[in-house]
């Protein structure tokens, strides 16, 4: 199976020189496709229609974020070919400002993945037709599956009876959020005496 | 008469609607009684499952995936314990490996029962509705015997189950499977050949096979469109290889077609449990990893070394090696899937979860334009969502 996949990698980077960045089959035996970003729909209508390939399913599109990259978001596409029994994943790397085309136009599956990127992430989606939050509550502000945006969020909600609506105040917690770190400080480093272990 | 000029207008369907299965809101723009446009207006429900399971150790994410879709609970547990199990590298022993199937069909007829019921429910049969809850009754007592908890199981671990059956749940198990047909077989006289069931759902919804794979249809609804694709046969995990059993696929993709579709599948689902339960191997239910799975309780009593682990496991929990990986499994709505991002440390760095239910809720517009507004219900019904999972 990973021989295949390996030979469909090197298959698609040969019919797409200029997109591709690079293919690898990794140790769980996966194959993945980094492709240029702006050729990211050209890519997928490859994957689609070319009779090696026939990946006739978008099954899914995420949102990576990896702040200390300089692009620091990757946009994850799964495709699965029903003909060939087989999974492909892509990617393309992009920032807060560079928008990634959509793909509405080669899958319609695509419209709400991308608005829950969108949403989670706050990466710009050029060329959708309707890229609206989805997930999160109307005039929701910020992204919050980015890592820097915390996990106990920046507003809460409640009824007041005074005003007799729902008000948006800043999040007042009885206890801060307590992250406990349960890292061993010795793991992977040894212990004084470690050295003497695996000679014997 | 004169004509008269109709008005198209809004209609806020939900979120309090009953037949919108939860808390969907939907806009439809209405010319007259025919729908033009249907808006899923989704996240009501919206709990940030993905950024929890950022914060929290391998072990605690599974509870997670019970709250998602809380129909068929552990068919979710499963995806995710299996993404970890790729990256960890270890394989479950076999009798944990038939315990899961077991489970995992189970939930597939509980999932089942209660979207059948529910559909026929909401396009006006009350009955099934009576007669299923009573099956679904039984079936969560087989989840409590076995975990402790009839719906949140959080049975499924990295590596295996959290325990072994109890004695004589299995014998309770095949009794109630040689029962189980009947109770279909009764739900059918009053639904399949029914004139006003068929009338609301017959040409219904109707999704091609072209259009079910644009808009990413995965298990029951896309099987209804004639595509012979079922994950636990095209790309077997765990037992699911030795099992037999048939995939039944559906020929004019309408609300009839998805009906009978999960109708045939509880009735195959039987079929793979009664296996399970007639080859259950003796053994060990989970790795003998102490690393990974905890020790027994009356080895903690004697041991310190089984104590230490104990105490690492449940606080530091175990690492997963570097690596991503994309675990599908075959719920009972479709292709539930995991995408894991580790970083080698104790927290998955991104989980993904790819719900079916959000997949087949986008195309509520392509299947409900230009029917009638009643026939949105039905569309909403066969397609079977649930919004645990949707808005996560």
């Amino acid at each position: 199976m990973t021989q295949v996949l390996k030979d469909l990698g090197d298959y698609i980077a040969a019919a797409l020189p200029n997109d591709v960045l690079s293919t690898e089959v990794n140790r769980v035996g996966e194959l993945t496709v980094v492709v240029r970003t702006p050729s990211i729909a050209k890519v997928l209508t490859f994957l689609r229609d070319d009779s090696g390939c026939l990946f006739k399913q978008l099954v899914d599109v995420c949102g990576v974020d990896w702040p200390g990259r300089e692009d620091r978001f990757d946009v994850v596409y799964h495709l699965l070919s029903l003909k060939h029994n087989q999974r492909v994943r892509v990617k393309v790397a992009t920032d807060e400002e560079t928008p990634v085309p959509s793909v509405v136009g080669v899958f319609s599956s695509a419209g709400w993945f991308e608005r829950e990127t969108w949403d989670m992430f706050g990466v710009i989606f050029s060329d959708h037709p309707d890229l609206r939050r989805l997930l999160t509550d109307y005039g929701f502000e910020g992204h919050p599956l980015r890592k820097d945006f915390p996990l106990t969020g920046h507003v809460e909600l409640r009824y007041d009876d005074e005003l007799k609506r729902c008000v948006y105040e800043p999040v007042k917690l009885v206890q801060d959020f307590r992250s406990f770190d349960f890292l061993s400080p010795w793991e992977g480093q040894g212990l004084p005496g470690d050295e003497k272990a695996g000679s014997h | 008469m004169a004509e008269s000029q109709i008005k198209s207008y809004n209609i806020n369907f939900g979120p309090q609607h009953p037949a919108a299965h939860g808390v969907l809101r939907l806009i439809l723009e209405m010319s007259g009684e025919t729908v033009d446009r249907a808006d899923p207006h989704i996240g009501l429900l919206h709990r940030g499952t993905e950024k929890l399971i950022e914060h929290k150790i391998y072990t605690q994410a599974t509870p997670y995936f019970d709250r998602l879709d809380y129909v068929g609970t552990m068919n979710q547990e499963h995806a995710f314990v299996m993404a970890a199990e790729k990256l960890l590298g270890v394989t479950v022993p076999l009798r944990g490996q038939y315990i899961r199937v077991l489970y995992c069909e189970m939930g597939r007829i509980l999932n089942h029962i209660l979207n059948v019921c529910s559909f026929v429910f909401d396009v006006g049969g009350m009955t099934p509705m009576l007669w299923g809850f009573e099956e679904r009754e039984k079936l969560m007592e087989f989840y409590e015997r076995a975990c402790g908890a009839r719906l949140h199981a959080n049975y499924f671990r990295v590596g295996g189950v959290a325990q072994d059956l109890p004695a004589g749940l299995l014998e309770d198990i095949d009794a109630w499977c040689d029962q189980y047909p009947k109770v279909i077989d009764d739900i059918e006289t009053l639904v399949t050949e029914n004139r006003i069931f068929k009338q609301r759902t017959v040409d219904i919804g109707t999704v091609s096979a072209e259009q079910a794979l644009d808009w990413g249809f995965t298990g029951p609804n896309l099987r209804a469109s004639g595509i012979a694709w079922d994950l636990r046969k095209s790309q077997p995990y765990e037992v699911y290889d030795r099992m037999d059993f048939d995939i039944p696929v559906g020929k004019a993709g309408d609300c009839y077609d998805r009906y009978l579709i999960r109708i045939i599948e509880m009735r195959e689902s039987v079929k793979i449990m009664k296996q399970c339960i007639r080859e259950m191997p003796s053994g060990p239910v989970k790795v003998d990893d102490r690393k990974i799975s905890p020790p027994p309780r009356a080895e903690m009593k004697q041991s310190m070394e089984a104590l230490i682990h104990h105490f690492k496991l449940f606080t530091e929990g175990f690492h997963v090696p570097a690596g991503e990986v994309y675990a599908a499994v075959e719920a009972p709505k479709g292709e539930f899937a995991v995408y894991l991002v580790a970083d080698g440390s104790n927290k998955p760095y991104r989980c993904k979860i790819r719900p079916p239910g959000y997949v087949h809720l986008q195309a509520l517009d392509m299947m409900s334009k230009g029917h009638m507004l009643a026939d949105v219900v039905a569309n909403i019904g066969s397609i079977d969502i649930v919004f645990g999972e949707i808005d996560r």
